[in-house]
């Protein structure tokens, strides 16, 4: 074994930069289920401190529900723990063939194949189905995993700026000598909230004819009507071409994501995905809560007419304390500070008026687009967010940022 | 040149009201100031190649090579004398 000092030294001095610029991130530890409300350990060691959660991916609250945990224990007795086994080996059950049937149906799509992630999806699907005669044209906020996968593929690629669909179809006008055109787009954007703009990017894939390709990890299960996601919501199921998407957000919030549309796409993966060939199958008690998830998601729309509800309650409440944040149809609600101090000290702030929130900034997000992220979930009831909207505004006001536009705060603070 | 390239920069990675604040001019550091990502940058490389008729090595097409229009303009100038010697 080797472990020269200077390699060491070396990577304490990359550490040590990290730390100097602010950037360094830190875990806290949740003792309980994650939740509305959480207990939280931070920092390590201190006490434990009751906390409204305001920024998990647990848009629809069930990752503790009791019918997906009971599923999941009933398959962890019927079917074991795992697999020790990649899926065309010994690794498929028949809650995989289940899960997967269950998803083509929900996002209206001709077939499935599950992932341990959705960041697998994405690393995987570009290279089994493109070569160097194709190109991928994507928007230049993309999910970083798409930003791998296509990094991943040798096909040409190009981005487009941020829901540009005049740039959009310009890039599509530059490269039509390519064998295959895949426009590539997040459903709804992590960081800001919006909403890929879905019946234009159709509409220009159809004229342009290029494929569609659509990560809706922050929409399946609660954006559209019947929360099936952004494809649901501007109407074109069943003319995306891809979608990827995750177990791990509001479908129960564990693990494994999918790819999903048509045939010979999915089945290509099959044969050619890496991370689909060289990991292990989805755990049988995960398969199983998925399928449960589905399960209650398609008997009502209860869990997401709430969120919907919430995230309404929620962004009006900011609007009118005088906070600036990003428009958006979704329960994703960045509220922006510009300065990257500015969103640190808020975000402490508020964690000691016991709300959980964290601040993000470059890189994270582009420079000068600080800001705390502040997601809603069904778990939430508005008595909650109306008392998290209070400490919102105590501590907007310590810092004198309520009624200031975006102008404003910069002045004040530096961007 | 330099108005050529900073002209498609403008057009090509920022957005009108970006354009307006963005104080853009030959030394404007654009990776490491947020403007050009890093993985965007490759339409960048694209148009000078198409423009100058050069091929600029992936190597070569380096965040720190395309941080500034200055230091654009020389490795395209490089590639340039390259082709006519």
């Amino acid at each position: 074994m080797a472990y020269p000092a200077a390699v060491k030294e070396a990577w304490q001095a990359e550490l040590a930069g990290i730390r100097e610029k602010g950037i360094y991130k830190e875990e806290r530890f949740i003792h309980s289920p994650q939740s509305a409300h959480i207990k939280v350990e931070y920092p390590s060691g201190s006490a434990l401190q009751d906390v409204i959660n305001l920024c998990a991916n647990n848009y629809l609250g069930l990752s503790s529900h009791p019918d997906v945990v009971a599923a999941a224990h009933r398959a962890l007795d019927e079917r074991g723990y795992g697999m020790s086994s990649v899926r065309f080996i010994c690794g498929t059950q028949d809650v995989h063939r289940t899960l997967e049937h269950k998803l083509t149906e929900f996002l209206g799509t001709e077939d499935t194949i599950l992932f341990a992630s959705c960041l697998d999806a994405n690393a995987g699907v570009f290279e089994a189905i493109l070569g160097p005669e194709d190109v991928m044209i994507s928007d230049r906020l993309v999910h970083a995993s798409i930003v791998d996968g296509i990094r991943l593929c040798k096909a040409m690629h190009d981005t487009y700026k941020h829901c540009d669909m005049a740039h959009l179809e310009q890039k599509l006008q530059e490269h039509q000598d390519k064998r295959v055109r895949v426009i590539i787009t997040d459903g709804v954007f992590s960081m800001d909230g919006d909403l890929a703009p879905l019946d234009q990017i159709v509409a220009l894939g159809e004229t342009y004819n290029a494929l569609v390709f659509l990560d809706d990890s922050h929409a399946t299960g609660f954006i559209g009507k019947t929360g099936r996601g952004v494809h649901e919501h501007f109407g074109v199921m069943g003319r995306i071409d891809i979608i990827t998407t995750t177990l791990g957000k509001a479908m129960g919030g564990a693990s494994g994501g999918c790819v999903s549309g048509r045939k010979e796409i999915v089945e290509l993966c099959r044969q050619r995905a890496r991370p689909y060939l060289f990991s292990n199958a989805v755990p049988p008690p995960i398969a199983a809560a998925g399928i449960k998830v589905l399960e209650i998601l398609s008997a009502n729309t209860e869990r997401r007419d709430k969120l919907e509800a919430n995230a309404k309650f929620w962004r009006k409440g900011l609007i009118d304390a005088g906070f600036v944040i990003r428009d958006g149809d979704s329960p994703i609600v960045p509220v922006m500070l510009f300065n990257a101090k500015l969103a640190q000290d808020v975000a402490r702030d508020l964690y000691h008026e016991g709300i959980y929130v964290v601040g993000f900034f470059f890189p994270v997000v582009a420079a000068g687009q600080a800001r705390i992220r502040t997601q809603l979930s069904a778990d939430h009831d508005i008595p909650m967010l109306a008392r998290a909207l209070e400490s919102f505004k105590k501590v907007g006001a310590k810092y004198g940022i309520l009624g200031l536009d975006k102008k404003g705060i910069i002045e004040k603070y530096g961007q | 040149m330099k108005d050529m390239i900073l002209e498609y920069i403008k057009n090509e990675y920022l957005d009108e009201d970006e354009a307006e604040d963005t104080d853009l001019n030959e030394n404007t550091p654009l990776i490491s100031g947020g403007i050009v990502d890093s993985f965007s940058m490759v339409s960048l490389k694209r148009f000078l190649e198409k423009k100058f008729s050069i091929s600029i090595p992936d190597d070569e097409a380096s965040p720190q090579a395309f941080d500034t229009v200055t230091s654009i303009i020389a490795l395209v100038n490089r590639h340039l004398a390259k082709k006519g010697a």
